[in-house]
C-alpha cells in the first residue's frame, strides 16, 4: 500500500460521496416529478427550468433552520443518530464496479479502476454495512425522547429482523449461480443471460427486501406519516433531518445499485445487444451509462411502488417474511444449487431449469398468500 | 323564562349549577389498572395528527401497538353555530348551516329548509325538489369522494386521494355554475331553490353522469381486489349491527353492519320514491364493508342523479306564498306589493307558528336531522342538529380496542368523521 493508492482511494471515494448526495438532491427531485405525473399534478416547476434548482432551494432551507432538540432527548445520541444511519448508505456502494476492466485509463501513471474497492467477499461487505443502518434509526426513535419516534424505532427492528434473512438467501442463490462473491465476476458471470431471468423469483424476493431495506413504501413503517406522524424522524428538523432523508434516498441510490449489478447485469450491455456496437466489450465507456440507466429504472419501480400500494402492517410483514419469504427464499437456494449441480453432471440445458421450477415455487406462494387472504375473507363474514 | 340571577325567589350564588373541579383522579377510571402503574403507554394522539380527520383527539392505551383503550376528546372545532343561528332570522341563519358539515354543505341547507318548511308549512315546486335531489346526490358523490381519498390516503395508499379529488373538481364546478359558490353554496332555502339553474347545467350533470361510472372503475381497480389493501382492512373494525343501532349509528356504517336503514327509502322526502335505486348493504361491518358500501352508493346516487335529470320538469323553483319566500328579483321593480314583501323578509323576517318540529335527512354520513323549536318570533327559540359524526364517532372505541395503530387510524378513516360536524 503505497501513499499514491491511499491518496487514490480518497480521491475516488471523495468524488463518490459527492455524486451520492448529488444524486440525493436530484433523486428527491426525480421522485416528486415521477409521482406528480402518476397522480395527475405537475410536481416542482417553480425554482429554475423545470424546477431544476428545487433540491438546491430545500438544500438552502434545511441549512439554515434553526437546529432543534427535545429538552428531554439524549443529546449524543440525538445527534450520532443521523450520522449512523447515513454512513453505511454512502459506502455500500464501495465495492460495486461501475465500469469493466476495458474501461480504466492512465492517469498520473497509474491505472484507474472504475470500482473503489475490489474486495473478494463484497457480497458481505454489502450485508453487514446494510444492517449497520439499522441502528441509526432505532437510536434516532430512542434518543428523542417521544412516543411516536420510539414506536417507529421499534418498529424498525422488528421490520429489520424479518426481511434480512429473506435478503441474505436470496443473495446466496446470486452467488451460486456466479460462483463467486466478488461483484465484478458475479457482473461479468452475466454477460450471457442476466441473473434477473436465471432466478426471477430470487429478483423480486431481494427487491421487496430491498424495499423493506430502505423503509420504502409499503414498508415505510418506522416513519408511517398517517400512523406515527414521521415515526423516528419527527423530532428532528434543519440539517440533522436532511441527514436522515439523504440516509433514506441514498440507500435507494446504493440498493438499486446493488441490484442491477447482482441481477440485471450491472454495467454489462443487456445480453440481446452482445457483440455489437453497443456492447461494453467493444465501447468500454458505455459501461456506466448501461449502470445509471438501470438504475434509473429501478428507481422509477420503486417510486411507482410508492403511489400505488396501501402500506402494510408492521405485524402482516413480519408474518410475510418469516413464513413466506423466508421458506420461498429457502427453497430457491435449493432449487439453484441443485440446478447447477444437474447442469454440470447432466446436461447443460438443466440451467434453464432454474427459472421455471422456482416460477413454480413462487407460483405456490402466491397461492398460499391468497389462501390466507381468502380464509380470512371467509371467516369475516 | 328567567335568566339566571334575575329572579327574586333564587340568588344568583344558589341557583348558579355548582361547578365540578375534576382532576387527574376523577379521570383514572377511563384507563386500565395497567396504564397507572406504568405497564402500558399512554399516547396522545391528536388533535393534531395527520390522521384523525381534523382536529380530533384521542387518548390512547397501549400495550406495544396494540390499543388497549381509545377515548375520544372532542370539542376543539366548537363554534357555537347552533347558538348564533337563534340569533338570525330564518332565512339568515341559513347562511350558517354550509359551515356545520363542510363536507355535505348543500345537504345541509336541505336539511334546514325542510324544517322550517315543515315549521311554516311551505310547498316546494316539483322542479325545486328534482334540483335539490340532484344537488345532493351530487354532494353525496363529493363527500364520498374525499371520504374514499383520505380513507385510501390513511393506508397510504396515496395517488387515489388526488384521482378523488379531480372529480370533486367537477362537482364543485357545477356547484359554481349553479350558485357562484364552490362549497358554501346556500343554494337550497326554504320554499324552494334560491334560482333556476343555468342552461349549461343539464349538459354539464349529463357529462359528469357519463364520466364518472369509470371513474369509480378505476378507484375499484386501484383497491377492491388489491391484497395490500385487502390485508388492511378486512375484518377491521368490526361492529355487529345490534351494536352500532345501540350507540346510534346511521348512515353507510350502520349499512355495512346488516341494518337497511336509509331515510330516502325509510322516509322518502323530496320525491325520492319516484327514483328506482338501491340501498347497499353488507353485513361483515367492517372497514372493508364500509369502504364496499360506499363505492357502491356513489354508483346508486348517479343512478339516481340521472332519473332525477330525465324526469325534471319545467316550472317554477320557489313557493309562490310571498309571506315566507322573497318575490323574484324582476317583481320587485314592477309591483309594490313585492318590494313590501321583499323589504319585510329580509329586515324582520317571517314570524313562525310556535311549536316544533324534528326532521332528518340522509346525508352521506348518516341521519342529519333538524331539530326546530319557534316561540312564534322570526328567530328560531332553539335549533339543535343531530349529526351523524357525533354519533358515529361514539363507535371508535368499541371498533378500536384490540387492534393496532395501524388499524385504529383505518377505522377513524372509515367512520368517515367530519368534526365541524362533531363539535358543531
Amino acid at each position: 500500500m503505497t501513499f499514491a493508492s491511499v491518496l487514490e482511494w480518497l480521491i475516488k471515494g471523495l468524488v463518490w460521496v459527492l455524486v451520492l448526495l448529488g444524486g440525493f438532491a436530484y433523486l428527491t427531485y426525480y421522485e416528486r416529478r415521477a409521482l406528480a405525473r402518476i397522480q395527475v399534478r405537475i410536481g416542482p416547476n417553480r425554482a429554475g427550468p423545470f424546477g431544476l434548482l428545487q433540491p438546491i432551494a430545500d438544500a438552502i432551507k434545511l441549512i439554515f433552520k434553526e437546529e432543534f432538540m427535545p429538552a428531554r432527548a439524549d443529546k449524543l445520541l440525538f445527534t450520532l443518530a443521523p450520522i449512523i444511519t447515513l454512513t453505511p448508505a454512502l459506502v455500500i456502494t464501495a465495492v460495486v464496479p461501475f465500469g469493466p476492466e476495458a474501461a480504466n485509463f492512465p492517469l498520473f501513471g497509474r491505472t484507474i479502476t472504475w470500482y473503489i474497492a475490489d474486495l473478494n467477499v463484497g457480497v458481505l461487505y454489502i450485508m453487514s454495512v446494510a444492517s449497520i443502518a439499522v441502528y441509526g434509526i432505532v437510536l434516532a426513535g430512542w434518543s428523542s425522547n417521544n412516543k411516536y419516534a420510539m414506536l417507529g424505532g421499534l418498529r424498525s427492528t422488528a421490520q429489520m429482523l424479518s426481511y434480512e434473512l429473506a435478503l441474505g438467501l436470496s443473495f446466496i442463490a446470486v452467488i451460486l449461480l456466479a460462483n463467486s462473491t466478488r461483484l465484478i465476476d458475479i457482473v461479468e458471470a452475466q454477460t450471457g443471460m442476466w441473473f434477473a431471468v436465471l432466478q426471477p423469483v430470487g429478483m423480486i424476493i431481494f427487491l421487496i427486501a430491498t424495499l423493506a431495506e430502505v423503509n420504502r413504501a409499503p414498508f415505510d413503517m418506522p416513519d408511517a406519516e398517517q400512523e406515527l406522524t414521521a415515526g423516528y424522524h419527527s423530532e428532528y428538523g434543519g440539517m440533522k433531518f436532511a441527514l436522515l432523508f439523504m440516509a433514506e434516498y441514498d440507500k435507494m441510490i446504493a440498493i438499486c445499485i446493488i441490484a442491477a449489478s447482482l441481477f440485471f447485469g450491472g454495467y454489462r450491455e443487456p445480453w440481446f445487444l452482445q457483440g455489437t456496437l453497443l456492447s461494453v466489450d467493444q465501447t468500454p465507456l458505455l459501461g456506466p451509462v448501461y449502470l445509471f440507466l438501470k438504475v434509473f429504472i429501478l428507481l422509477f419501480g420503486m417510486i411507482w411502488v410508492r403511489a400505488t400500494l396501501p402500506r402494510i402492517r408492521y405485524d402482516r410483514l413480519m408474518a410475510f417474511g418469516w413464513k413466506i419469504l423466508l421458506p420461498l427464499s429457502l427453497a430457491l437456494v435449493f432449487l439453484t444449487a441443485g440446478g447447477i449441480l444437474l447442469e454440470e453432471t447432466v446436461n447443460p440445458w438443466f440451467r434453464w431449469g432454474i427459472p421455471v421450477v422456482s416460477l413454480a415455487a413462487g407460483w405456490v406462494a402466491i397461492l398460499g398468500m391468497y389462501q390466507t387472504l381468502r380464509r380470512k375473507e371467509h371467516a369475516r363474514a | 323564562m328567567v335568566a339566571l340571577g334575575e329572579d327574586e325567589s333564587c340568588p344568583y350564588e344558589e341557583c348558579m349549577p355548582d361547578i365540578f373541579e375534576v382532576t387527574v383522579d376523577d379521570l383514572k377510571h377511563l384507563v386500565s389498572e395497567r396504564a397507572i402503574s406504568g405497564e402500558t403507554m399512554l399516547l396522545n394522539m391528536g388533535p393534531q395528527h395527520p390522521s384523525t380527520h381534523g382536529v380530533l383527539r384521542l387518548l390512547l392505551e397501549l400495550d406495544g401497538e396494540t390499543v388497549v383503550n381509545c377515548i375520544p376528546d372532542i370539542g376543539f372545532l366548537h363554534t357555537g353555530v347552533e347558538k348564533n343561528m337563534e340569533a338570525k332570522t330564518y332565512q339568515k341563519a341559513e347562511v350558517m348551516t354550509d359551515r356545520l358539515d363542510y363536507l355535505n354543505t348543500v345537504g345541509n341547507n336541505l336539511a334546514y329548509s325542510m324544517a322550517v318548511e315543515k315549521l311554516v308549512g311551505l310547498d316546494v315546486p316539483a322542479r325545486a325538489q328534482g334540483l335539490r335531489v340532484i344537488l345532493v346526490e351530487l354532494q353525496r358523490i363529493a363527500s364520498h369522494l374525499i371520504w374514499l381519498g383520505t380513507a385510501a390516503l390513511d393506508v397510504a395508499a396515496m395517488s387515489t386521494f388526488l384521482y378523488c379529488f379531480r372529480e370533486r373538481e367537477d362537482i364543485l364546478d357545477i356547484f359554481e355554475l349553479v350558485s357562484g359558490q364552490r362549497m358554501m353554496t346556500t343554494y337550497i332555502r326554504p320554499g324552494g331553490v334560491w334560482r333556476d339553474v343555468p342552461v349549461e347545467f343539464e349538459k354539464a350533470v349529463r357529462d359528469f353522469v357519463k364520466m364518472m361510472p369509470k371513474r369509480v372503475d378505476q378507484y375499484e381497480a386501484l383497491l377492491t381486489r388489491n391484497p395490500l389493501f385487502l390485508d388492511r382492512t378486512l375484518g377491521i373494525g368490526k361492529i355487529s349491527g345490534e351494536d352500532a343501532l345501540n350507540l346510534g349509528m346511521t348512515g353507510p356504517g350502520l349499512r355495512a353492519s346488516g341494518v337497511n336503514w336509509d331515510l330516502r327509502k325509510a322516509r322518502p322526502y323530496s320525491g325520492y320514491e319516484q327514483y328506482d335505486f338501491e340501498v347497499p348493504t353488507r353485513t361483515e361491518g367492517d372497514v372493508y364493508a364500509r369502504y364496499l358500501v360506499r363505492v357502491q352508493e356513489m354508483r346508486e346516487s348517479l343512478r339516481i342523479i340521472e332519473q332525477a335529470l330525465n324526469k325534471l320538469p319545467m316550472g317554477p323553483v320557489r313557493s309562490n306564498n310571498r309571506k315566507y319566500v322573497p318575490p323574484p328579483r324582476s317583481e320587485i321593480g314592477v309591483s309594490m306589493e313585492a318590494l313590501i314583501h321583499h323589504f319585510k323578509l329580509w329586515t324582520e323576517g317571517f314570524n313562525a307558528p310556535k311549536g316544533y318540529i324534528y326532521s332528518a335527512v340522509e346525508s352521506p354520513r348518516g341521519e342529519l336531522g333538524v331539530y326546530l323549536e319557534s316561540d312564534g318570533g322570526p328567530k328560531p327559540y332553539r335549533i339543535h342538529w343531530r349529526t351523524p359524526s357525533f354519533d358515529n364517532l361514539q363507535s371508535l372505541p368499541l371498533m378500536a380496542k384490540g387492534h393496532l395503530i395501524a388499524d385504529l387510524v383505518a377505522i377513524i378513516g372509515s367512520i368517515d368523521i367530519v368534526l365541524g360536524d362533531v363539535d358543531r
